[in-house]
């Protein structure tokens, strides 16, 4: 059984293929440079409705986590570690997203974290590794 | 203030049986609820000329609603001057102040309101292959394919994230949100119609599985099958209604002024409650130390101290305090929580079990857990990590 991905569409194509180049993007207002986090065809703090796609640096912070330990998808066996991330360049931006390559005992909020992606069939799911331990090697699966 | 709570009361409740895979038809329980309020308030079907339920028709998660407005309209041969339903509502209880809002403006004099819920019957349908099980193999769209790729699937984790940055900041203890948990039971205790109603430790709380840290078992509500319903009639009518008496709304909160979303607010809490909170408080000149009882939406415990916070029953950061020990919030407390037992002990009536429990508390009614101080007033909430409603209540 295979793990439930979004559905793309024109809208949010941009934001779950972004890891094919490694980088995280996000749509911003071209009028005030505010990030929009969902996507959506206006910018909630100017409400211009002129944007663009740009690529962030793909640090952020954790704001706060829980593990995981009940099944709720069959493809994705507990535990696992589910968190909020605020991304450096604006922390108002949230992800709700997995950490990677942590034990439990080590999350830390406010530990800054650096983003990664795991690639399934058209989608990279962006998800985040405390900085410092260990970028995943390439070729290393998913 | 000329406000519109003052021009309706509630002057019937009704509920059906409440279980575990009962394996009825929600239909039938919905019926059996909707029956019961229209006697009890003293009506017909016949007076009865406006609906309104929360969600209604839903896609994706049919447990969560056992029936729609058209069914009991239809079904109930109900001639209406207005009816709605939707998600998309101050909470389930959102559909209450759009009852209050049609008798308000001259639409209805009786409106008959519903919540049906057959979560735990409709599980068992789908594990025994009765009905199929539609989740699975599709893309996800709109909200949820922000959490749902991540395993983030159930509230358990959302609001457990919100409680995990909140103990971060404020040092609130599972010992101290236990209270919740543990006050639910005791209460459950005398409720004749609670799922859970075994005594329950600190120990017993602590040590039940995980579901999602900081949240174990006991932390998160019990699905069940059930229907409540009640009556909102013009208050005008309260006087020749079976009791001659009913309840009023002194004060009722709809607002929301945070963001609509699980996870680009105020992470701290579990959002939707604030706007809610103090449009409440604007609309009254009544005061916490005048509210003799609360009814707090407690899906999670977390969400009922989200509440005491958010409503201002204790400042910023100093639930934990304020629940330490579970004195304050017990029966014969300061202030007593959730007397029927709460979602977390009596079951998941989703939203209406607070206003059904305040109605039958504040008329007298509420046999063996009736509270030993009459209580005059009461603080009702429903929400749930979507935008949520309070409603403050008094005998009239
Ligand atoms: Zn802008």
């Amino acid at each position: 059984m295979k793990r439930p991905l979004p559905q793309l569409t024109d809208s949010n194509r941009f934001f779950w293929t972004a890891g094919e180049h490694g980088k995280l993007r996000f749509l911003r207002c071209t009028d005030c440079a505010n990030l929009i986090h969902p996507p959506v065809p206006i910018c909630g703090k100017c409400l211009s409705t002129r944007q663009e796609v740009v690529e962030v640096s793909g640090r952020a912070t954790l704001a706060a986590f829980t593990v995981n330990h009940q099944m709720w998808i069959p493809s994705i066996e507990p535990p696992y570690i589910i968190a909020l991330v605020e991304i450096e360049e604006q922390p108002d931006v949230r992800l709700t997203t997995n950490i990677v390559g942590c034990a439990e005992s080590e999350l830390v909020i406010g530990m800054p974290l650096a983003v990664e992606f795991e690639h399934y069939e058209d989608v990279y799911l962006p998800v985040f590794r405390p900085l410092g331990m260990g970028q995943r090697q390439p070729g290393e699966g998913a | 203030m000329d406000k519109y709570e003052s021009r309706s009361a509630v002057t019937g409740m009704g509920m059906s049986e409440v279980g575990r895979r009962l394996m009825r038809d929600p239909l039938a329980l919905t019926f059996d609820a909707c029956l019961a309020a229209i006697e009890d308030a003293g009506l017909t079907r016949e007076d009865i000329d406006g609906v309104c339920t929360y969600p209604g028709t839903v896609g994706g998660a049919p447990g969560i609603s056992g029936a729609a407005a058209w069914d009991v309209m239809d079904a109930l041969r109900l001639d209406v001057k207005f009816f709605n339903s939707g998600l998309e509502q101050a909470g389930q209880l959102g559909s209450i102040a759009a009852a209050m809002l049609a008798v308000s403006a001259g639409l209805c004099r009786h409106v008959l309101c519903f919540r049906t819920v057959w979560e735990a019957t409709y599980t068992q349908l789908q594990r025994t292959g009765k009905v199929r099980y539609s989740g699975g193999g599709g893309r996800m769209g709109g909200d949820q394919q922000w959490r749902i790729p991540y395993g983030a699937a159930s509230a358990a984790n959302w609001i457990a994230l919100y409680c995990s940055r909140y103990m971060h900041e404020y040092g609130l203890t599972r010992e101290q949100l236990g209270q919740i948990a543990l006050n639910g039971r005791r209460n459950a205790a005398l409720t004749d119609y609670a799922i859970y109603t075994e005594p329950m430790t600190l120990e017993d709380y602590l040590g039940a599985r995980i579901v999602s840290t900081p949240f174990g078992l006991y932390d998160c509500d019990v699905p069940c099958d059930a229907s409540v319903a009640f009556i909102i009639s013009h208050i005008d009518t309260v006087k020749d209604s079976r009791r001659g008496t009913g309840v009023g709304f002194e004060a009722v909160g709809t607002g929301n002024h945070e963001r609509v979303s699980w996870d680009q607010g105020d992470i701290r809490y579990e959002p939707g409650l604030l706007g809610a909170a103090q449009m409440m408080w604007s609309r009254t000149d009544l005061r916490h130390e005048d509210i003799d009882m609360l009814q707090l939406y407690d899906g999670f415990s977390f969400n009922a101290l989200c509440w005491l916070e958010r409503l201002g029953f204790c400042a910023e950061g100093e639930a934990g305090d304020f629940l330490e020990g579970g004195a304050r919030i017990a029966r014969d407390g300061e202030l007593p929580l959730n007397t029927n037992g709460g979602q977390l002990s009596a079951g998941r009536l989703h939203g209406y079990g607070f206003l059904h429990e305040a109605c039958v508390q504040l008329l007298g009614e509420a046999g063996a857990r009736q509270l030993p101080n009459q209580p005059q007033t009461a603080i009702a909430t429903s929400g749930g990590g979507v935008p949520g409603s309070a409603f403050l209540l008094r005998k009239l």
